[in-house]
């Protein structure tokens, strides 16, 4: 056993409302220069949906991740030598079409223009050659599903239900959706990291964020491509990767990243969880359907007496074992194990987790005028609106009964404080439906709590990260800066 | 003249390479990419950077092994047959990698392209003295054949007599004026090397073969003292 902290997050996506503000206050923050226009560390996709950057989750076109060969794990871009001879051309890189042209408006059109019988109009220009453009495409060109079925179609997760399934599920009025925020999973096995021929991408070994060294990196884009969420992004300016940094400069100053400082829906948790770093390379090679288990497996409880001693003779400090305790992470993915991983059939290990909707409840109107629930819902997932399948094969890698699992849980905790609240659902069928799902009371009440009522001091929970305190005495500050601190010692400008 | 550009000129250009291209390194790292625009455009690049890259490394290579090893080129390009071959075969790598160049200056034209928002004026001069050099080079395989065999007697000894820190130009000093051309053009991308993206070719990552896969890097390494340590779980 070799215990390390990582600081993960829980998004619960029955509370996301898709408003994009995550997205505004990462943009704002960090990706605001030339270079980076057309990057969206956090991005929010409606699902079904094809995603940003088109099509991402198809791994038969971008080969990112990794796959198992005889029990062993390779990167799906091929060998060490493959990369080597592909680093003229990268055949799997995503272009800027995948993406969409950065665009704005000439605004000062609206100012300049003549006196005349015509509104004047502000044309759309490209953000990267300032020439005037035809928007094709956006970031969330098919958010709420864009009033048509075709993005929702091409879902690469719909594979995953039969013919039938999908022509009922496209049907415009069964169709259903749901937001999907997504930010770099500073997974434990990461392929962007392996993929770098250069070696500079790292994971921070107290906290886990992996990091790209904008010194260090050559720009040969093999992380783009290794990266099978493509959350790690060419920046065309400076020649160098970048990445979600999971907003360290405000975790080491006690503030939560600025997606979760910002979310309107509070659907964000962070905590710290303990792994056993022995086990990484063990947990991603297991068979597709036992992944999920593993990943839980390899989060530690912070509570047994062997972690704990493990964890202080691994140099683990008391603050973060403490802080791992109050864990919200802990207590979503191992304590009550509602929270999956995104697409685990990759094997990078994603340290982000989701608990997966719920979704608006079914209900039909009455000829009385009142809306009277679908009398089955809470008893048959069969009736769900989103199939069990499609579900499966975003946070399973296709293992129902795990999801299935989850969603027990999740209708008996709704049913249970129904009964209590509202009474229209009779006690016994409640914990009926708790003693299935393998709930008690108690827990339900504490997912509740940490569900809706809780505050921002619960939901975020971090030890103190101050780089400088964990500097020892003696290190000058300017050297301290030009080695491990944020920024750089000179304006960092783009090569010849 | 002469004088000049074979004796003081590939000096200046090796001391500046070696030089600039180190203190580049140390002072601003940072500038150091390939500079890639392959995000910006793809189907050219697949054309112009594989035909490019594959053509003049391997004609690059096989310059550095005849210059290093001039008994061992000279033995191989013995047989009647084997030269007509390998000169075959540099002539075909030469063109191919001249289609690629070509096709590299073209996509990199057109003022109002997204690449040419990702293009420096030092590009524009790289790309104009490496269409010199291939030029030249492939003149040179056309109308003064049997190159790789002449190389041997005129600019290996010379290229030596450089090392050697003995200078001797007059091996070259007769050879027709396009032939010299390819020579001066030659040390001046090496001048180049240090100001401009051409870095990236010496820092290719041939390291990766045997890194390992996995990078974790402690700020303080649990239970030592050592800052900034690297450590490796695969």
């Amino acid at each position: 056993m070799n215990v390390r902290a990582h600081v993960s997050m829980v998004f619960h996506l029955d509370k996301c409302i898709g408003c994009h503000t995550c997205s505004l206050a990462c943009k704002n923050l960090w990706t605001d220069r030339p270079g980076t226009e057309y990057m969206w560390w956090n991005n929010v996709e409606t699902k079904p949906g094809t995603g940003y950057p088109t099509l991402y989750e198809d791994q038969e076109q971008y080969h990112g991740g990794w796959v198992l060969e005889d029990g062993k794990l390779r990167l799906k871009l091929g060998s060490r030598p493959t990369e080597l001879v592909n680093i003229s051309f990268n055949p799997r890189l995503p272009t800027l079409d995948d993406y969409y042209e950065p665009f704005t408006y000439r605004y000062k059109d609206l100012i300049d223009a003549r006196p005349g019988e015509d509104q004047p109009v502000a044309k759309p220009i490209s953000m990267i050659t300032g020439e005037e453009m035809e928007i094709e495409a956006g970031p969330n060109w098919d958010d709420d599903l864009s009033g048509s079925p075709v993005y929702a179609s091409n879902d690469p997760n719909l594979k995953a239900l039969d013919q039938e399934q999908r022509k009922q599920f496209l049907e415009m009025q069964q169709l259903v959706f749901f937001y999907l925020p997504r930010i770099c999973n500073h997974c434990l096995n990461p392929s962007c990291v392996a993929a770098c021929p250069t070696g500079a991408i790292y994971k921070r070994g107290e906290d886990g964020i992996v990091l790209v060294s904008q010194e260090k990196c050559q720009g040969w884009r093999m992380c783009v491509s290794g990266c099978p969420y493509k959350k790690v992004y060419f920046n065309w300016n400076s020649g160098k990767a970048e990445k979600c940094i999971l907003c360290y400069p405000r975790l080491e100053t006690g503030q939560a990243p600025g997606c979760m400082h910002s979310c309107v829906g509070k659907i964000r948790y962070l905590g710290v969880v303990l792994y056993d770093a022995d086990r990484i390379e063990e947990t991603a090679s297991r068979p597709d359907r036992e992944l999920v288990e593993a990943q839980r497996n390899i989060i530690l409880d912070p509570f047994d007496p062997d972690v704990i001693r493990q964890a202080q003779k691994d140099g683990v400090d008391e603050k973060v074992i403490t802080a791992a305790r109050k864990s919200p992470v802990y207590k979503y993915v191992k304590l009550w194990r509602l929270a999956l991983p995104l697409h685990p059939e990759w094997r990078t290990l994603p340290m982000l987790f989701y608990v997966p909707p719920l979704l608006p409840v079914t209900a039909s109107l009455t000829q009385q005028g009142r809306y009277e629930l679908a009398t089955d819902f809470f008893s048959s997932l069969e009736s769900a609106r989103m199939p069990i399948r499609y579900m499966a094969s975003l946070f399973t890698a296709g293992d129902e009964d795990t999801v299935i699992a989850v969603y027990r849980k999740l209708l008996a905790g709704r049913m249970f404080k129904r009964a209590e609240t509202v009474g229209d659902i009779p006690m016994e069928k409640a914990l009926k439906a708790l003693e299935e799902a393998q709930l008690t009371p108690r827990e339900v009440e504490d997912i509740y709590y940490l569900t809706s009522l809780a505050s921002f001091e619960e939901m975020f929970v971090i030890p103190p990260m101050l780089r400088e305190v964990a500097i020892e005495m003696g290190v000058e500050p300017h050297e301290f800066q030009e080695e491990r601190g944020a920024g750089f010692v000179r304006i960092p400008e783009r090569g010849l | 003249m002469d004088a000049f550009w074979f004796i003081a000129f590939p000096y200046l250009a090796l001391v500046l390479a070696i030089g600039v291209g180190i203190y580049r390194y140390y002072a601003n790292r940072y500038s150091y990419s390939s500079l890639s625009s392959q995000l910006l455009e793809n189907r050219k690049l697949f054309w112009g950077s594989v035909p490019w890259h594959y053509g003049i490394t391997l004609i690059l290579l096989a310059h550095l092994f005849a210059g290093l090893f001039p008994d061992a080129a000279a033995f191989i390009l013995g047989g009647r047959i084997r030269l007509l071959v390998l000169e075959l075969t540099g002539m075909a790598l030469a063109l191919f990698a001249l289609f690629g160049l070509i096709v590299l200056i073209i996509r990199r034209l057109p003022t109002t392209s997204l690449v040419r928002r990702a293009t420096s004026y030092m590009d524009g001069i790289v790309l104009a003295f490496l269409l010199v050099q291939v030029a030249t080079g492939v003149s040179i395989a056309i109308f003064e054949r049997w190159g790789s065999l002449w190389y041997l007697r005129t600019a290996v000894p010379w290229f030596w007599s450089l090392v050697k820190l003995h200078p001797d130009m007059s091996t070259v000093a007769t050879l027709p004026g396009f032939v010299k051309v390819h020579f001066v053009v030659g040390f001046a991308i090496i001048l180049l090397f240090p100001f401009t993206r051409l870095v990236h070719l010496v820092m290719f990552p041939i390291y990766y073969l045997w890194r390992p896969y996995q990078v974790v890097i402690w700020n303080r390494r649990p239970g030592g003292a050592t800052v900034h340590s690297t450590e490796t779980t695969r």
